[in-house]
């Protein structure tokens, strides 16, 4: 077959349709994934919540946004109310970022009622493969570094170098100072959680 | 034209890591482990087979001088299918080669093929080439990967073969990719020679 | 060839070469070699012996067997490279990570770029960066002075590199009071606190020696040690006055990889420019890197990666500051 010759109608019109069916096969193909895509966000960050929270059975009741005023930037938190089966308050999750040493660090963890942190899963990370990634487990149960059960209030939660509780992960004080820093700011987010929340909403003053 | 020969060229004579050196940028960035790798290259190898077949198909009808726009389009459709797909059913895989995957696009083995091969040879031959050079292209990364992941890490596809204190961090950090590659070419032509 | 004999003889000879050179700059390393017996004991020796030891065998083993060519070890470098990557570790680093450690600096540093004179960077500090960045937790704990049976089981201490760090990323300069004093810094008193750092780093004195007796026997020139100190002097003096809590500049010169780096790392013949206006000019930079690097990079010393960096940038110092050629007269004069 002869090739098309390059004039302008013939370019034009092989442009337009080219797009116009690519632009076809992808919206075809983005109506098809488009659901799977949410649910799988949807499940991941209920799995999480469902981890941090403990383990057992409950529900999402409430998802609230809290902003915090930290060193003059607005920082939005978000915060999953959760309860039980038998609708007895459980907590809540909260999404946290600070930035690591290669990056952002996510963090979800989650409260009980009185404060005490009942888990937490990082949810988005760029640290070291072999040091700062460790943080998945060190800061878990059993782990060097454990904080499951203390309570950011009354537990110093800050790397023992700089006179807190918590040891941090060999050689990545960095990493370990960024996650302690995102569950501090989590926690000061859950405290400051709108009035009609259950919880005993203490001010709590950023310096 | 031999089909098995085509299929061959990309592989062993043209293979795109060791040989032609393309598409430098994913085979850095994404070869932290073996899968990772193998991952990379599956992913381009479905771009690069489906954009070499349509190429081939339209190269008739589209006219000299606005080749380059309609191949990149076409390239760039199945990148965002691909996407997309990997993103509904393989989100574990989609987390780990997110930012990558857009990146397919302008891999320049892909636009180097639908120039050097798809636009002058039929549809058939076109899919060889493009098997042939996607097999390459994974075999490479694969490689890649596991000696990194290995050296690294310690495991080889995530099974872990060597305890954690003699894992060489530097080869899963970025200068490990570079040293790797290295010599993994320089092993190559060592054995080309020969 | 016939060409290039200028005149007749008797000609006298130099006696300038490359062994000469090589066996000056060990032998200016001994005070510190020695120094180190005395403040690690076991430690040191095994962690000297198997890095040269390593560094000679893989050299030998590489020119023999890869490369096919008749091993050249006895000119000294692969042992000057082998003093000088033990100086770099900690004396409590096990023999199999030494021998990583020798292989990647003789063997990938040096061998694959063909050998003494080829290598664009310094085979030690490769070694060193390479440990540095795989094995970050061997490589930084760091054992105290004094544990002379000790090896492995030494007991380890922050240096003071990590305590001026500390105290910039806590911004609390009274964290400093804890740094050992200038004096002790200089002689590198065993026990006293915080008396720990790599092998060769402890006493500035002994590498002070080292420094007069390579300048004596015209081994190396003033340009790049002097110019490196200074510059290192001055701009942590800089920081000092502007906030309290960079260390004062006396402590910043005698801490840390800074004295063996200037006088015995930096001044590598092949890594290092050929004039003495380039050498300052490298100097300089190696100074600057090494301050920033150490008050506001990731790891608390600097040295090491300083003078790599600057190793990348010597071809294009010689580039630009060439040598004047014998004879060569100014543009303007020819008109």
């Amino acid at each position: 077959m002869k090739k098309l010759e390059s004039t302008i109608t013939n370019m034009v019109l092989v442009l337009v349709g080219v797009a116009l069916i690519t632009g076809g096969i992808l919206a075809y193909v983005n109506h098809v994934t488009e659901g799977p895509v949410k649910a799988q966000a949807e499940k991941a960050l209920a799995d999480g919540i469902k981890t941090v929270m403990g383990g057992g059975e409950l529900t999402v009741t409430k998802t609230d946004t809290v902003k915090q005023n930290i060193n003059g930037k607005e920082v939005v938190f978000v915060l999953h109310q959760t309860e039980d089966s038998r609708h007895n308050y459980l907590g809540a999750a909260v999404e946290s970022t600070t930035g690591g040493f290669g990056g952002d660090v996510k963090v979800l963890v989650g409260f009980n009622a009185e404060g005490a942190v009942l888990g937490y899963t990082i949810l988005q990370h760029a640290e070291t493969p072999g040091l700062g990634a460790k943080a998945d487990q060190w800061f878990q149960k059993g782990g060097k570094g454990d904080i499951i059960g203390k309570n950011p209030a009354t537990d110093n939660l800050t790397v023992s170098k700089d006179g807190g509780s918590v040891d941090a992960i060999t050689a990545s004080t960095i990493t370990s100072r960024a996650f302690l820093l995102a569950i501090n700011q989590a926690y000061n987010a859950y405290k400051n959680m709108p009035a009609d929340a259950d919880s005993g909403a203490t001010k709590h003053v950023e310096k | 034209m031999n089909y098995i020969k085509i299929l061959f060229n990309g592989i062993v004579k043209e293979n795109p890591t060791f040989v032609l050196l393309l598409g430098m940028c994913p085979t850095l960035a994404t070869t932290t482990s073996g899968l990772n790798g193998m991952s990379m290259g599956l992913a381009t190898m479905f771009v690069l087979i489906c954009s070499n077949i349509v190429i081939s198909l339209i190269k008739s009808i589209t006219p000299d001088k606005v080749r380059i726009p309609v191949f990149i389009v076409v390239i760039a459709s199945f990148v965002t299918i691909l996407q997309m797909v990997m993103q509904a059913f393989v989100p574990e895989v989609y987390a780990t080669l997110g930012l990558f995957i857009p990146l397919i696009v302008v891999n320049c083995i892909i636009l180097g093929r639908a120039e050097a091969f798809a636009c002058k040879n039929g549809p058939v031959a076109s899919l060889f080439d493009g098997v042939g050079i996607g097999l390459g292209f994974t075999l490479g990364l694969t490689l890649l990967g596991s000696v990194r992941e290995l050296l690294g890490a310690g495991s080889l596809f995530g099974a872990v073969l060597l305890p954690e204190t003699c894992n060489m961090l530097l080869f899963v950090l970025p200068p490990g990719a570079f040293i790797t590659l290295g010599y993994l070419i320089a092993i190559v032509n060592k054995f080309k020679k020969a | 060839m016939n060409k290039l004999i200028v005149s007749l003889s008797p000609h006298a000879h130099g006696n300038d070469s490359v062994e000469r050179n090589m066996y000056g700059v060990i032998i200016a390393l001994i005070p510190a070699l020695l120094v180190s017996f005395w403040y690690f004991g076991l430690g040191s020796v095994v962690v000297c012996a198997s890095s040269i030891a390593a560094c000679v065998f893989f050299e030998w083993a590489i020119t023999k067997y890869l490369m096919g060519k008749e091993p050249s070890i006895t000119d000294g470098s692969a042992i000057l490279t082998g003093l000088l990557l033990g100086f770099n570790l900690p004396s409590n680093l096990p023999v199999w990570i030494i021998l990583i450690g020798a292989l990647v600096a003789i063997g990938v540093g040096k061998m694959s770029f063909g050998g003494l004179g080829c290598n664009p960077f310094n085979p030690a500090l490769v070694g060193r960066c390479f440990l540095l960045v795989s094995f970050p937790v061997q490589m930084t704990s760091w054992p105290v002075t004094g544990q002379l049976t000790k090896y492995l089981d030494a007991e380890t201490a922050a240096t003071p590199l990590s305590i001026m760090k500390h105290a910039i990323k806590s911004g609390d300069a009274s964290v400093l009071d804890k740094l050992p004093d200038s004096m002790s810094l200089l002689l590198g008193n065993p026990g006293v606190n915080n008396g720990a750092g790599t092998i060769g780093e402890i006493c500035a004195l002994a590498l002070l020696l080292g420094l007069a007796y390579m300048l004596w026997k015209k081994i190396i020139t003033w340009h790049i040690p002097v110019s490196i100190l200074a510059t290192v002097f001055v701009f942590s003096g800089l920081l000092n006055v502007a906030n309290p809590v960079y260390s004062n500049p006396v402590s910043v010169l005698f801490s840390g990889g800074l004295m063996l780096g200037a006088i015995f790392m930096a001044t590598d013949y092949v890594t290092s420019p050929m004039t003495g206006k380039g050498q300052i000019i490298y100097g300089v930079s190696i100074g600057v890197l090494t301050v920033v690097i150490r008050n506001w990079g990731a790891y608390p010393e600097g040295m090491s990666f300083a003078i790599l960096i600057m190793n990348a940038f010597t071809p294009l110092i010689n580039t630009y500051v060439k040598p004047k050629r014998f004879g060569e007269v100014k543009k303007e004069a020819k008109k």
